[in-house]
């Protein structure tokens, strides 16, 4: 009775302990998808000229409102005249905080800059084609320029702008169709070379290679997989990208391709891995059925080994694209990470992963660029999710 | 047994922690601090922990207090200041040495000099071509550094006149995989610290009047004559002054300024 009783309270305990740790699990992957979306939900209510800074423009200035792409092309000084962004003819005169001391002398200014704000108002009056770009204690009261509302990010500058320059001054620009681009663009290159190759070493080591050749391939292929990423990006900088450059007579080397061929190489251990591995759990009796029914070996595998290990070689596919699409540092070194939008596989490219990688360390806590990248992650997430989701429900329609 | 190891370590990692002097910021500085910090260490005057990551990095961990030295190749930013400001922490800014920025082209290319406007038309991408510049007939391939990196900053502050860079410009994550991508790339250009220059790349003469066209080189940004030079900086917080003030000594002792000179930066003049 007491050893009964003994045995059905560890069998308790081992149960309840699996519960926990699956759901300690699930809780934690919850938490940091939240944490995630939290700290990128607070950037389409932050103003993109930074914090505690002002744009303002002389009272006679018909503009009530300029756009942020068009306050960089202002301050970059390709747009020099207000007709250009629907103003009266009047040329453009940029003035930041520095620039003061080229219309003030420092005693003029105040030792501890305590007369800016009076000069800044003083200066905006006077020149009727002022831009100032401020901090917010400058503008007083008294100040006698139009002060311009802040500009707050869209949904559509976001998804559908085609600048990204989050550290541009006065006017930062989040646009992040070329990083969305550049990163289906690597992924799909990686998943068009790393698929076929995959499955095709695949079935070789499962069906067509004798056992003592695969047992010296299979090592070697795994071993690929515990090489890390910096190691494949040093590679593919000094070797491949060369190589392409030359191929292709290319001005330039980093191209969207280098990224594809060296995520395709890492991609292609976790392919051939699990699709190898799923290959060789068909039954004995149904291949030796079908080669009883007189099918030759290639009938075989692609009308009985495929089909029944078909949920095996989606997930190895599946965990491909994963590594594909979140690798960072191997595509931040052969890229090039040119935020612009490709045209074609020989063209730079920068992807979201790499991105964030570059970036993340100096934007400051808390910033407008800090929730930014944590943005880029939340649509990195989504991406892989829907993958996800796709190849899984291509999959289960596939069973017999 | 097991535990008294653990016991042991755990402590030794806390001395280590209470003694050691953490310096975090410029990847640009990290030679010159690691050079420092080892022999600083060798005359048995204390530990320093040197880690690079960007100047941003570096004045990020100053705010949020997880160092206490912020290393840095460009000046302290506005909004840096008010969130140190906003965080109480006031703190102190000493120039350890100056470094000049080399502008680098692949071997192979025929032009060795630019002034500052071709300079601002070639990173801006208003000149496409080297033959716009006076080279050969060959599309112009911009290398630039991160987003993160105080030389950007310094770049694009001091020669590009806080104008943006293209959107085309390629971005390289270090210094090295620039001068990699330089050395490999015919119609290449790009902006490296003088102490990476090597017989890769070219150096360009650069001339910021359009009259004198200087190479880089430590006499040239010592006598102030190469245009690009900036000032290399340590920042600390006041509070932790009598703790790193032995290290901020010893590096502007004239033996840490042979140490700046030895690593290939410009020491301070006296």
């Amino acid at each position: 009775m007491n050893k009964k009783f003994i045995k059905k309270l560890g069998e308790k305990l081992i149960h309840g302990l699996l519960t926990l740790s699956g759901s300690i699990t699930s809780i934690i992957v919850l938490l940091i998808v939240i944490f995630l979306f939290k700290e990128g939900a607070g950037l389409f209510n932050r103003s993109t000229l930074g914090d505690d800074m002002v744009l303002a423009v002389n009272k006679s200035n018909p503009l009530n409102k300029i756009k942020a792409a068009k306050v960089k092309a202002i301050f970059d000084q390709q747009v020099t005249n207000w007709k250009q962004v629907g103003g009266k003819n009047d040329s453009i005169i940029i003035i930041r905080l520095e620039d003061l001391s080229t219309y003030y002398t420092e005693e003029q200014l105040g030792a501890n800059l305590e007369n800016v704000g009076a000069c800044v108002s003083k200066l905006t009056d006077s020149l009727s084609g002022a831009v100032v770009y401020v901090q917010k204690k400058f503008v007083t009261k008294d100040f006698k320029g139009k002060v311009l509302p802040e500009e707050h990010l869209s949904l559509t500058e976001f998804f559908f702008g085609k600048e990204w320059f989050p550290t541009a001054v006065p006017s930062a620009q989040f646009g992040i169709l070329p990083l969305i681009l550049g990163t289906l663009w690597v992924s799909l290159g990686a998943i068009l070379i790393a698929l076929p190759l995959g499955l095709g070493v695949a079935i070789y080591l499962a069906e067509i290679a004798d056992p003592r050749l695969r047992g010296v391939l299979k090592p070697v292929i795994e071993l690929l997989s515990g090489i890390p990423s910096v190691i494949y990006g040093f590679f593919g900088l000094v070797v491949i990208v060369p190589l392409i450059q030359q191929a292709f007579n290319l001005p330039v080397g980093e191209t969207a391709l280098a990224g594809s061929i060296v995520l395709g190489i890492m991609a292609l251990p976790t392919i051939i891995t699990v699709a190898e591995d799923a290959m060789r759990t068909t039954p004995r009796a149904m291949k030796e059925a079908s080669l009883a029914l007189g099918a030759t070996r290639w009938q075989t595998i692609y009308r009985i080994i495929i089909p029944y290990s078909i949920s095996g070689i989606t997930a190895g596919a599946i965990l491909g694209i994963g590594r594909a699409i979140g690798e960072t540092m191997a595509v931040l070194m052969v890229t090039g990470n040119a935020g612009v939008i490709p045209h074609t596989y020989l063209q730079p490219v920068r992807t979201i992963p790499a991105t964030i990688a570059a970036e993340l360390g100096e934007s400051a806590q808390g910033g407008i660029h800090y929730q930014a990248l944590f943005t880029l992650g939340c649509v990195l997430f989504v991406i892989t999710l829907l993958v996800n989701l796709g190849v899984e429900y291509v999959s289960s329609k596939r069973k017999f | 047994m097991k535990k008294t190891i653990i016991l042991v370590m755990s402590l030794l990692v806390l001395a280590g922690g209470a003694f050691a002097q953490k310096i975090k910021g410029s990847d640009t500085m990290l030679p010159l601090s690691q050079k420092e910090a080892e022999t600083f260490q060798k005359e048995g005057k204390g530990r320093v922990t040197v880690t690079g990551g960007g100047s941003g990095v570096g004045f990020t961990a100053l705010i949020d207090g997880t160092t206490e030295i912020a290393q840095a190749s460009r000046k302290i930013k506005m909004d840096e200041k008010l969130k140190l400001t906003e965080a109480g922490i006031p703190y102190k800014e000493v120039i350890a040495a100056y470094d000049a920025l080399a502008v680098v082209v692949n071997p192979s290319n025929g032009v060795s000099e630019l002034n500052r406007e071709q300079l601002e038309g070639i990173f801006t991408g208003k000149i496409k071509n080297w033959s716009q510049v006076g080279g050969a007939n060959l599309q112009i391939v911009v290398y630039s550094r991160e987003t993160s990196s105080g030389t950007y900053e310094f770049f694009r502050e001091h020669v590009l006149k806080n104008k943006n860079f293209a959107s085309s410009v390629l971005s390289m994550p270090a210094t090295g995989a620039i001068i990699q991508s330089v050395s490999q790339t015919k119609g290449a250009i790009g902006y490296v610290g003088l102490a990476y220059v090597n017989r890769e790349v070219k150096a360009l003469k650069v001339s910021f009047d359009k009259k004198n066209y200087v190479a880089p080189s430590v006499e040239a940004a010592m006598d102030k004559s190469y245009p690009i030079t900036r000032p290399l900086y340590y920042y600390y917080a006041t509070k932790y002054e009598a703790k790193v003030k032995s290290y901020i000594n010893y590096v502007l002792s004239p033996e840490g300024q042979k140490i700046v000179l030895k690593v290939g930066y410009v020491p301070l003049s006296k």
